[in-house]
């Protein structure tokens, strides 16, 4: 028994070896002319040490056993009702709160953002599912709409949402058209082509979007157009400082967009809560269940995707106009990746899909911790990485796997 | 005998070089049960398929009469051929597992709730007249779950149903979406004989209470016999015989079909 | 005329390089009708390790270049051909009976995580290598005296994916391999009540699939001199795109399709504009899945109920 444990560890270190040999033994190290080679002997034999010595734990373990997909996690459906209040609490109380300095309240936003995007998402994934991996391309085209028309026609932030919802949900509808009828791993890889085709339009169409330079001097979000967060008055306008009798505070436009960004988070949110319990919602859901059974019942399969694509993509263009505000007024196409398709769609599905609460959450985890860890700043990626594997894994429907019922009788 | 509410004319389905149906025609009578029957493989869910949309006939006329007009189905797509009033079932039950059973339900009354929500704007304005239409639904949710012995599990996870019970909730499902013409893919497959009786009491209550015509594939002779007003039988994509049960139980090509060649086969 | 064929052989060497590559998606697929979303991640390994091995047989004395082309081939497949099992292995094999999305999920993150790795191990920045092959045969010389030439390197990309097709075509014929393969795909549980090793078929598959994709990757380090940890990416991408453009679980089409894919990026890249050459594979991808998504050699698929 414990022989064959040893064979099997050195069996797996023995690989270890051979995988790790040429990557983890040697290192590239880059030299003006080319490129010369260091060893790292000592890495490798660590490496090789650890799987063996890994193996032979695991196996001395008993075997770890997987929990039921169906069952839910006791933890998430006791603090069920209670948690979703306790965040939104927090949230609304957070610039008040001590620790509110102005990178808390930096990140905070950007995770509101995330979590918007999230929300946004979880119509076309979590609900609908269909996984749409270039949801950020929506994203961008709401941001640069916003940059665009601010910086050259001079509209308002106000006045560019909609827009910038509208440009966005008319590119959900004309990708979507012909993209929509594809089975679930070729539409995947489509809509990543997707998100890639408009990031590399966006950098290489300089006259319009300034290409990889990017627009710079996007106006943040003014009082509801009633003032300005600047510390002097621009021309004819008002200051926020001013309009209410207080002192000026760089604080202040930080605070109000935080607030702003909660705003439009809480309203994506109660629409998913709303549109879950309409006709179209319960056929999202029951696209997502059985695409055959519903063709049965008179669902028009094509229209309810091209409703929920365009829909999601709507809301990814709200987020995408608010991003350029949170980014001291500057957007370009670096934001706007792979990784950040990525990682949107890892907070839809590693929070459990159709789960807002989940999503909030995953948003959290995926998008806070490495704020709070910044020294590992390098690892940030890998562990990213590796958590979708392991979670996948362990729990395939995600952090909060219950769902609940949109219409219950009485 | 009155117009047929379905025509089945010639159709043929052939898939590359397999002819899965080979000229079929028959009548599928209004407010009646037609059942059909024949070995496996002979082309009967391959006919549902086709009469629903799901594939389309290589050759044939499927004619509907939908009261105001006579419609042709063939090449029409699925849920086209389902907002027409043909619901179906599946062999393999099909329903929303994670959605609960009152929820599978309004799904299905998805096409009235649609027009009554106005895209949705109705619904999320929470209009008096969307209400009311989902109020409509519900109701009608109810009075089928109650028919059918499911109304204390209305709120549960479709997917905890037992066997009998997800079978039940389908074919209430189809029924929600009031058809013309209800499709049973082996409706009793897996039932016990008290499930199966009920089921045979439920079909002849919705052609003689509801007027809703049936069209039923099983091999439960028992609910065959007991149920059908009409009997059709298919045997390697073709007809062989076609009548009353008293008929097809006497009819000699019938037998042969199901039991093989009587004299050849022994010696 | 001599521009344009020039731009057709450096098309067809790009094509051959997609194709290899493509083999490896297209073979996946075709036996458990998933695509190994990480799989270009595969060559970038393929690539590292070759650009390693050749500066680790430099730095003991061993320059003769058929020598070292031959021993970073070997060192690299084998390498990624390792990597490929692994993948499986304990990535994928534990997902085969989860919901459908699980395993593509878990593919993107193994996707980050292999560039992670190798971006932590070996710098993210790019790597460079000098010529090692060097020498061209000019075929034509044209009016104004452009020459239409096929460099040394492209003969052996040419060669060298003639050979490698052959044999993985007699050990598909050959062995029981490729039979086993459809066996599998068709009917995972029947096919092991048969006899035939499913595991260790599929294993087979994923690790054939890895090194061919070394393959490309040593080519890409000796025809371009220059890789870095996200090639893997894009890469993986267009070759996913020409396995479709093929029809997907057929390896000739997924050989013809990147041959294909190669034509069209260089001849894009040599009259239109070079910068937009990526959303080129982009919409081919999307016409095709649009248009016929059984590729050109594929069957088309009829959705059972």
């Amino acid at each position: 028994m414990a022989a064959q444990r040893l064979i099997d560890a050195a069996k797996a270190a023995g690989i270890t070896a051979i995988m790790g040999f040429a990557l983890i033994g040697l290192e590239l190290i880059d030299q003006p002319g080319g490129e010369t080679l260091a060893s790292r002997w000592q890495t490798l034999a660590a490496a090789v040490a650890i799987v063996f010595l890994g193996c032979l734990a695991l196996s001395a373990i008993p075997a770890i056993r997987v929990r039921p997909l169906h069952r839910a996690s006791p933890i998430f459906a006791s603090a069920g009702r209670a948690l979703p209040w306790t965040l939104v609490a927090f949230a609304l109380l957070l610039p008040a709160l001590p620790i509110a300095n102005r990178g808390v309240i930096d990140a905070a936003t950007e995770i509101l953002i995330y979590v918007m995007l999230g929300w946004g998402l979880n119509i076309v994934t979590g609900l609908a599912g269909l996984l749409d991996l270039g949801y950020v391309a929506f994203f961008a085209i709401g941001a640069y709409t916003y940059a665009i028309l601010a910086t050259q026609i001079g509209l308002s932030f106000w006045a560019c949402v909609p827009i910038a919802a509208a440009m966005a949900s008319a590119a959900g509808l004309l990708i979507g058209f012909p993209v929509l009828r594809l089975r679930g791993d070729y539409f995947a890889i489509v809509t990543l082509g997707f998100g890639q085709i408009v990031r590399i339009v966006i950098n290489n169409w300089r006259s319009l979007t300034n290409g990889s330079q990017g627009i710079a001097g996007v106006p943040r979000p003014s009082f509801f157009g009633l003032a300005d967060f600047t510390a002097s008055p621009t021309s004819g306008h008002r200051t926020f400082h001013e309009l209410f009798g207080i002192a000026y505070s760089p604080m202040q436009r930080v605070i109000f967009l935080y607030y702003v960004a909660l705003a439009l988070a809480l309203a994506v949110n109660l629409f998913t809560l709303r549109i879950r319990r309409l006709p179209i919602g319960h056929a999202w859901e029951a696209l997502r269940e059985d695409e055959i059974a519903c063709q049965a019942l008179g669902i028009d399969r094509r229209r309810v995707k091209l409703a929920a694509f365009a829909i999601g993509a709507a809301w990814g263009g709200v987020a995408g106009a608010l991003f350029p505000a949170k980014q001291q007024g500057f957007v370009s196409p670096e934001s706007f990746g792979f990784m950040e398709s990525a990682m949107i769609t890892a907070i839809v599905v590693l929070g459990g899909m159709g789960s807002q609460l989940g999503i909030v959450l995953a948003a959290l985890i995926l998008v806070g911790l490495p704020e709070l860890f910044r020294e590992f700043e390098q690892y940030r990626m890998l562990a990213f990485g590796l958590s979708m594997i392991l979670i996948m894994r362990f729990r395939p429907r995600g952090l909060v796997s219950t769902r609940r019922p949109s219409v219950v009788l009485e | 005998m009155s117009a047929p509410l379905l025509a089945i004319r010639d159709l043929t389905m052939r898939f590359g070089g397999l002819l899965a149906i080979d000229c079929v025609s028959f009548d599928v009578a209004p407010g009646a049960v037609t059942a059909l029957i024949g070995p496996n493989g002979a082309g009967k869910t391959t006919l549902f398929n086709c009469l629903t949309g799901f594939y389309r006939p290589t050759a044939g006329n499927l004619i509907l009469d939908t009261g105001g007009a006579r419609r042709e189905l063939a090449g029409l797509t699925g849920h086209r051929i389902a907002r027409l009033g043909i619901a179906r079932t599946f062999q393999n039950i099909r329903l929303f597992p994670r959605m609960t059973v009152l929820e599978n339900l309004m799904v299905a009354q998805h096409t009235a709730l649609m027009r009554a929500s106005v895209f949705s704007i109705a619904g999320l304005l929470s209009l008096a007249s969307y209400r009311r239409a989902e109020k409509e639904a519900i109701d009608r949710a109810r009075y089928w779950l109650d028919r059918v012995g499911l109304l204390s599990r209305a709120n549960a996870e479709a997917g905890s149903l037992a066997y009998g019970q997800q079978r039940r909730l389908e074919i209430v499902r189809a029924l929600c979406t009031e058809p013309r013409l209800l499709c049973l893919d082996e409706p009793a497959a897996g039932l016990n004989a008290t499930e199966s009786g009920e089921l045979a009491r439920f079909l002849r209550g919705l052609t003689t209470e509801l007027g809703i015509a049936v069209l039923l594939i099983e091999h439960d002779m028992s609910v065959v016999m007991g149920v059908s007003d009409r009997i059709v039988v298919l045997d390697y994509g073709r007809k062989i015989a076609e009548g009353t049960p008293a008929e097809i139980r006497a009819d000699k090509a019938v037998i042969a079909a199901y039991l093989g060649e009587p004299a050849a086969a022994v010696a | 005329m001599a521009y344009f064929l020039q731009q057709l052989i450096n098309g067809l060497t790009l094509g051959a390089i997609y194709g290899l590559i493509a083999i490896g998606y297209t073979m996946v697929y075709g036996v458990i009708g998933m695509i190994n979303f990480a799989h270009g991640e595969l060559y970038m390994i393929g690539a590292f390790v070759g650009l390693i091995g050749i500066l680790a047989l430099g730095s003991i004395g061993i320059v003769a270049v058929p020598v070292v082309l031959l021993l970073a081939l070997l060192l690299a497949t084998v390498t990624a051909g390792l990597y490929g099992w692994a993948v499986e292995r304990l990535v994928y094999r534990p997902l085969r009976s989860a919901p459908r999305l699980a395993p593509l999920i878990s593919a993107i993150g193994l996707s980050i995580t292999l560039q992670q790795y190798v971006q932590l191990t070996q710098g993210g920045r790019v790597k460079t290598l000098a010529p090692m092959i060097s020498g061209e045969i000019t075929l034509m010389r044209d009016a104004s005296g452009f020459a239409v030439s096929l460099s040394l390197l492209q003969i052996v990309v040419f060669v060298l994916t003639i050979l490698l097709m052959t044999a993985l075509t007699l050990v598909i014929r050959g062995t029981d391999l490729g039979r086993a393969q459809r066996a599998a795909a068709s009917d995972p549980v029947m096919a092991a009540l048969c006899g035939i090793d499913v595991d260790r078929t599929i294993s087979t598959t994923f690790i054939i699939g890895a090194a061919l994709a070394a393959v490309a990757g040593v080519m890409v380090v000796l025809y371009y001199g220059v890789i870095d940890f996200f090639i893997g990416f894009l890469a993986g991408l267009k070759a996913f795109t020409a396995a479709v453009l093929g029809g997907i679980g057929s390896i000739p089409g997924a050989l013809l399709g990147g041959l294909f894919l190669g034509l069209v990026e260089s001849l894009w890249a040599g009259y239109a504009d070079a910068a937009y050459k990526d959303v080129g594979a982009y919409a081919i991808l999307m016409l095709v899945l649009i248009i016929r998504p059984s590729g050109i050699l594929g069957r088309p698929e009829i959705e059972k109920v």
